[in-house]
């Protein structure tokens, strides 16, 4: 009992301590960030899924029936690059509107910060193995040539095009890019990361207040920027395909944008 | 760590008396539970997970409500084999799931009372705890093993009775009385209790130990057909199958989540649709896990197919346009990937490779 004692005074000097201390200005701040998602500048919800109904820069119609994707390292980043991780990943599910919403409180001090995530995981992160995501089947085949680690996105959905009529399917996964050994490749090309950095500036944080982040994908950018993607030739079995993995990682990088008008 | 040191010292100890004060907060109410109960108490048990599941994936799901015993388990064993679940005595759920056919049986559609036939396959049992989204049956119509527990007893072709009689029936049975005591205490028997008591010994029945499971864990080495085979399996252009069923890291084989894979352009029963209530959803299943296939024979949600090289004819060459088809089914004008004869034979392989012996053999799991 006495040393409950102990915990309980110690503990409860610590939480006076934290709440009152001026110099330091550090506070207990809720950050809200807010995964959206667009075709263009229409909002897309999974009430939008299982509909051949966007057009694609290349002009073929889409439908989207899967969208999940990782962003790992998430964190804010002050002016002295000063680190506040808010969450190691996230594994965002537009079908099943999970993670669409991300809440933490964190003790932060009061300034302008940057957000920065990952698409996907860089380096070593994708190394290491992650139950939740194994528990969704996310990882990435290790005893195959795409030698492991996870996705960083699996966009499925179908296409119809002039030459397309009936609804093809289509497998938009992201992963590494790992080239495979075959009669045509005999000597492979060195694997490539490609995850990607995101970031964003001008994050406020204000004393006592609470920060919403909102960060829309716009959808279409996949088939967009700067190539503009043909499903009549990339539609299916994309993950061990090293050029196309390279062309995402490219298309990719104009996706995510931070919406100030929510 | 690029945060200014000292700061973040301070922050972690915040942190930290934080997380004591709530630790206290919550010991000091958590001290009177153990008087209640008097008398008899049961042996609470935790789940014996293989090894390759708690590597690889999340904890079992188990409701808070229903803490798995050693009574609880040893009292829904009983009832899980007793005829006395159904009105005239003569179906028990192991009746269609039967242990020594990984808890399935092998007919089409399974022969409930009066030998009525029902509509859909008999499911294997095993690995339930781990279908993280509790959604059951092959529409995912029961939500929880518990509530799935109280379908067939009332179910007119299954067992056709009804829960005031099947209470009555137990409690003038010379055994049950006691055995609900010890489980449950003094709480009047009833189905609440049948359908926990059911679902604690469903949450045993796990298989972890196949060939395949020997050779992740390193013990054994695959043929060269099953290695192929599982090559096939994972490769996007050919087999594709790991996307739905998993691979080496996902122990369960199974998303357990709903997909239309294929089987017809129009449905003669819509499946997941039927309870969504989505035509976005008409045709889609839950996707089975692959182990013990050896015994589970026929196969799909209708029984349809009778054989493994069956079901990867389907996949090869046989799949159906459908609406709501799953994007994972390519080239589906030409009704699948065509795999090589070779390949077909070597997947079939790999599949019988996650059979579980162990598993239909445990005498634990006799009546
Ligand atoms: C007449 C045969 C029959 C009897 C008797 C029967 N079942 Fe079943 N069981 C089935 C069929 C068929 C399904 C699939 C139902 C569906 O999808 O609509 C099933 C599904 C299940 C499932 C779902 C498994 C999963 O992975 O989703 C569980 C659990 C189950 N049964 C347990 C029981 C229990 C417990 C009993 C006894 C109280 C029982 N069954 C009695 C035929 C039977
Ligand atoms: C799009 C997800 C998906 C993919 C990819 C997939 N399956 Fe399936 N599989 C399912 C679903 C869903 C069912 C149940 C369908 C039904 O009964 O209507 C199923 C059923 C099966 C069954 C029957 C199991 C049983 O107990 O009845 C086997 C065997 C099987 N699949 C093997 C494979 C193989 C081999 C591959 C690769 C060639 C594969 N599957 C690819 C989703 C998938």
């Amino acid at each position: 009992m006495k040393k409950i004692i102990f915990y309980f005074l110690v503990s409860s000097f610590f939480i006076l301590g934290c709440s009152s201390d001026n110099d330091v200005k550090l506070q207990n701040t809720k950050i809200t960030i807010n995964f959206n998602h667009s075709w263009e500048d229409e909002k897309v919800t999974k009430d939008d899924f299982n509909d051949v109904k966007f057009t694609n820069k290349n002009g073929e119609k889409v439908s989207i029936e899967k969208y999940r994707y990782l962003l790992s390292n998430i964190r804010l980043v002050d002016a002295n690059n000063i680190e506040t991780k808010l969450s190691d990943y996230l594994l965002i599910n537009v079908g099943e509107e999970k993670n669409l919403s991300f809440s933490t409180e964190q003790l932060i001090l009061e300034g302008t910060y940057s957000l920065q995530f990952n698409f996907g995981f860089s380096g070593e992160d994708n190394e290491k193995d992650y139950n939740d995501l194994n528990s969704v089947n996310f990882n990435v085949p290790s005893d195959s040539p795409l030698n492991g680690g996870y996705h960083y996105m699996q966009f499925d959905g179908k296409y119809t095009s002039s030459s397309t009529t009936t609804p093809a399917p289509f497998n938009y996964h992201a992963v590494k890019a790992e080239d495979i050994k075959n009669p045509a490749q005999p000597t492979p090309r060195e694997p490539r990361d490609t995850s990607f950095g995101v970031t964003f500036s001008d994050i406020l944080v204000n004393e006592g207040g609470e920060v919403i982040i909102n960060v829309n994908s716009n959808i279409a950018e996949w088939f967009e920027n700067p190539h503009t993607w043909d499903l009549n030739k990339l539609n299916t079995v994309l993950m061990p395909d090293y050029d196309a993995q390279i062309l995402m990682n490219e298309n990719g990088q104009s996706v995510f944008s931070l919406q100030t008008d929510m | 760590m690029k945060m200014d040191n000292q700061f973040s010292v301070y922050k972690q100890i915040c942190k930290l008396s934080y997380l004591l004060f709530f630790l206290l907060l919550l010991s000091c109410s958590s001290e009177k539970n153990e008087q209640e109960d008097e008398g008899y108490t049961p042996v609470f048990v935790s789940l014996e997970s293989p090894q390759l599941f708690r590597d690889k994936i999340i904890a079992p799901v188990i409701p808070e409500n229903n803490p798995l015993t050693k009574e609880g388990i040893a009292l829904g064993k009983k009832l899980f084999f007793d005829k006395i679940l159904s009105k005239n005595n003569t179906v028990s759920c192991a009746t269609c799931h039967n242990p020594k056919k990984a808890f399935t049986d092998n007919l089409q559609f399974s022969k409930g009372i009066n030998d009525n036939l029902g509509t859909r396959n008999s499911m294997p049992l095993f690995n339930l705890a781990w279908n993280f989204d509790e959604r059951f049956a092959w529409d995912g119509k029961e939500f929880g093993l518990e509530e799935q527990a109280f379908e067939p007893v009332t179910n007119h072709l299954e067992m056709n009775s009804n829960w005031k009689e099947v209470a009555n029936k137990l409690q003038n049975h010379t055994e049950y009385p006691t055995l609900f005591k010890q489980a449950f205490g003094d709480t009047p028997i009833d189905s609440n209790l049948v359908v926990k008591a059911i679902a604690q010994f469903e949450r045993t029945l796990i298989s972890g130990n196949s060939k395949f499971d020997k050779f992740l864990r390193g013990e054994i080495e695959l043929s060269p057909e099953e290695e192929n085979g599982f090559a096939v399996f994972i490769d996007e252009a050919r087999g594709d199958c790991f996307h739905c069923h998993g691979s080496e890291k996902n122990p369960l084989w199974t998303d357990n989540k709903f997909h239309n894979n294929g089987l017809d352009t129009n449905f003669s029963d819509i499946g997941l649709g039927a309870v969504t209530g989505d035509p976005n959803d008409n045709g889609k299943f839950r996707t089975p896990s692959l182990r013990n296939l050896e015994f589970t024979a026929p196969y799909m949600h209708d029984g349809r197919f009778s054989t493994l090289e069956e079901v990867i004819d389907h996949y090869s060459e046989g799949l159906q346009f459908s609406t709501t088809i799953d994007p994972l089914m390519k080239k589906i004008d030409k009704g699948g990937t065509q795999l090589t004869n070779k390949d077909k034979k070597d997947l079939k392989a790999f599949l019988l490779s996650l059979s579980d012996y162990d598993f239909i053999n445990n005498s634990s799991f006799n009546p």
